[in-house]
């Protein structure tokens, strides 16, 4: 078939109608325009509103419940085993928080291949004295490090550095609201009193806000080695392991074996923050509703279009069916010419998506409870661009294929007798 | 000596809306190789509806129809549009150019289609043909641009582009003045005369048909003389 002939034919078709072929085209640019816009801002507002959360939640944590043991020692005595036994007011068994072995599981956590990293951290509930004011608070102890590079810890110190709770010795980073409860800033002091009743002194460095007041008002962070001096512990305990995985999916089926394997309590972040996953995915398919939609109704104008221009060129079909074009070579020109309104039409609009996206993402987006972000969340996905860009052949390819046919099926007879 | 180009065997054809007509009825007839024929009869006769058959743009009949002793019977829309494309050069009352190209695409259009010649060849034989009717200077110029007369020869070029066994006119000059209507006859004439081109020309011009070789007559469907 001689596609270079139908092409140019295509071609004098289009443009000798040029402002029809503009408009059909600017339809198409403009859905996809908005397509990309839209899918790019949400999914950005998305992940930002994901992050809040679980950027800071480990994919598995691995900690020891308070909670009573599941075997009480009637049931596994010999004697017993074929009675039913009642065993009233059961209470949690004071085993230990602290993870058994915990050096010897983060080492073999390490090699596993599955973990994209671990974080120790222990936590400790704590009385900040403020003249004759306690506030309840809890001290993250935390590898400051690990904690940065899994859960980006650095991104949420407004003021001072966070890294210092590494080299200071008896040094704290506080949260916002805690901190403003306690009237410290950084380099202050400020005094806790443990559980146990022991009194210390520690250094604020930084102070940090997370976005979840809640949690600002209650937290504060400090290094491993000082949790464990606050708590009077040996420098081998360690309350939680935090594991972030290089597949999240893979979360719940891990936090089994790892329960199973190192006898220690397993939650996945599924189970954690369930709510999380269904907002985002609904969101991002309302987007998605929202452009297909438009790219619809850019294939109404381009059927439109076509079948005016099919009324308009029944004589040229005519003819060339007279001088020897098949039907097939005549619904290919009206094919490519939808297809060309699609293409450059969806070239237009990615072109366009993407400036559009880039404005969003300069207009300045400020609040209080995200203070890494200063302007609205763009995500530059090309998987949309490519979503995006077939969607414009498809729709156009469908808009074109009717009047296409009906112009593979005119009858030069009735044309050429009509006149 | 003489070869046959076009034979119609028994061909009869029918309209069905809004009730059934015999518009042909058992037409028979062949033609030479070289011939210059002309149909005529008056308006409702049926001789365009026989030329829509025979150049196979209308497959809704009886009977039997070759074209350089092929049968057009049973072939297929794509097969009888490359024969039309091939073999067949049409010619119409209304210009029919198509006002997306200029005059010489226009041409070219039929031999592109064919693709047997390069576009540097197909070009150059447009222009020769061009050159033969007179009209070489408009070859750039947008169809719209040029009269009605002009039109005409240019269709005649596109006609002649894959130098077809047979060209086949609708009214040719039907559309034209009595001088443009000199024109196109004279170049008829000529392909007949110089190139021994076939042809097949329906006119109710009694003036036009008294000068070809041969008259076919028809009256109500029937070849009344030939």
């Amino acid at each position: 078939m001689n596609y270079k002939l139908i092409f140019s034919i295509a071609k004098s078709l289009l443009l000798a109608r040029w402002k029809q072929t503009l408009v059909a085209a600017i339809g198409v640019t403009f859905s996809i325009t908005m397509f990309i816009t839209l899918l790019s801002f949400m999914t950005g507002l998305n992940k930002l509103l994901d992050g809040l959360i679980l950027n800071r939640t480990p994919h598995v944590r691995l900690y020891n419940d308070i909670k009573p043991s599941n075997e009480q020692p009637v049931n596994t005595a010999v004697t017993y085993k074929n009675y039913y036994n009642f065993i009233r007011s059961v209470k949690s068994s004071s085993s230990r928080q602290e993870i058994y072995n915990s050096g010897a599981v983060m080492q073999s956590l390490v090699q596993d291949e599955r973990i994209a990293g671990i974080a120790p951290k222990i936590i400790a509930q704590v009385f900040f004295n403020d003249g004759t004011i306690d506030i309840t608070g809890l001290i993250n102890g935390i590898d400051v490090d690990a904690e940065s590079k899994l859960f980006y810890f650095n991104d949420y110190i407004i003021d001072g550095d966070g890294q210092d709770i590494k080299n200071v010795p008896n040094s704290i980073v506080l949260g916002k609201g805690l901190a403003e409860k306690l009237l410290a800033n950084p380099g202050d002091m400020v005094q806790i009193t443990t559980s146990k009743g022991e009194i210390f002194q520690l250094k604020v460095v930084a102070i940090f806000q997370s976005g979840i007041l809640e949690f600002d008002k209650t937290l504060s962070y400090a290094s491993i080695n000082t949790t464990q001096k606050i708590l009077g512990k040996a420098n081998n305990y360690i309350t939680d392991i935090q594991v972030k995985l290089k597949d999240i999916n893979k979360a719940p089926a891990l936090a089994k074996e790892y329960a199973q394997l190192y006898g220690a309590d397993a939650e996945d972040i599924q189970t954690a923050n369930s709510q999380f996953e269904t907002g985002s995915s609904i969101r991002t398919l309302i987007s998605y509703a929202v452009g297909i939609t438009l790219l619809i109704v850019a294939g109404f104008g381009i059927y439109n279009i076509l079948n005016m221009m099919i009324y308009e060129k029944m004589d040229s079909i005519a003819i060339l069916k007279a001088t020897g074009f098949s039907g097939s070579d005549v619904k290919k020109i009206f094919l490519v010419i939808a297809l060309t309104i699609g293409f450059f039409g969806g070239m237009l609009g990615l072109l366009f998506g993407f400036l559009l996206s880039s404005v969003i993402d300069n207009i300045p987006f400020n609040t209080a409870a995200l203070p890494t972000i200063t302007t609205y969340p763009i995500n530059y996905n090309p998987v949309y661009y490519f979503i995006g860009f077939s969607f414009s052949l498809i729709t156009t390819y469908l808009a074109g294929f009717f009047p296409a046919k009906k112009a593979s099926k005119v009858d030069p007879v009735i044309i050429i007798r009509g006149k | 000596m003489s070869e046959i180009i076009l034979e119609a065997k028994h061909i009869n054809k029918y309209f069905h809306d809004p009730v059934t007509v015999k518009v042909l009825n058992d037409i028979t007839f062949t033609i030479n190789k070289g011939e210059f024929v002309s149909v005529t009869g008056k308006s409702g006769c049926g001789k365009s509806t026989l030329l829509y058959i025979l150049s196979t743009m209308d497959t809704d009949y009886e009977g039997e129809l070759l074209i350089d002793n092929e049968s057009m019977i049973k072939k297929k829309e794509k097969q009888l549009a490359s024969i039309r494309n091939e073999k067949i050069g049409f010619v119409f009352q209304f210009h029919y150019l198509l006002n997306e190209f200029n005059v010489l695409r226009n041409v070219m259009l039929p031999a592109l289609k064919l693709n047997k010649l390069s576009a540097e060849q197909v070009e150059h034989k447009a222009m020769e043909h061009l050159t033969m009717l007179g009209i070489q200077g408009l070859a750039l110029k947008k169809t719209n641009q040029v009269s009605g007369g002009e039109k005409q020869r240019v269709a005649i070029a596109r006609a002649l582009i894959n130098d077809p066994v047979i060209i086949m006119g609708d009214e040719p000059t039907g559309n034209l003045d009595k001088k443009n209507t000199e024109i196109v006859f004279d170049i008829f004439q000529r392909l007949s005369t110089e190139f021994r081109q076939t042809l097949l020309v329906v006119t109710h011009d009694n003036s036009f048909s008294a000068k070809t070789n041969r008259i076919i007559e028809m009256e109500d469907g029937n070849i009344i003389r030939q």
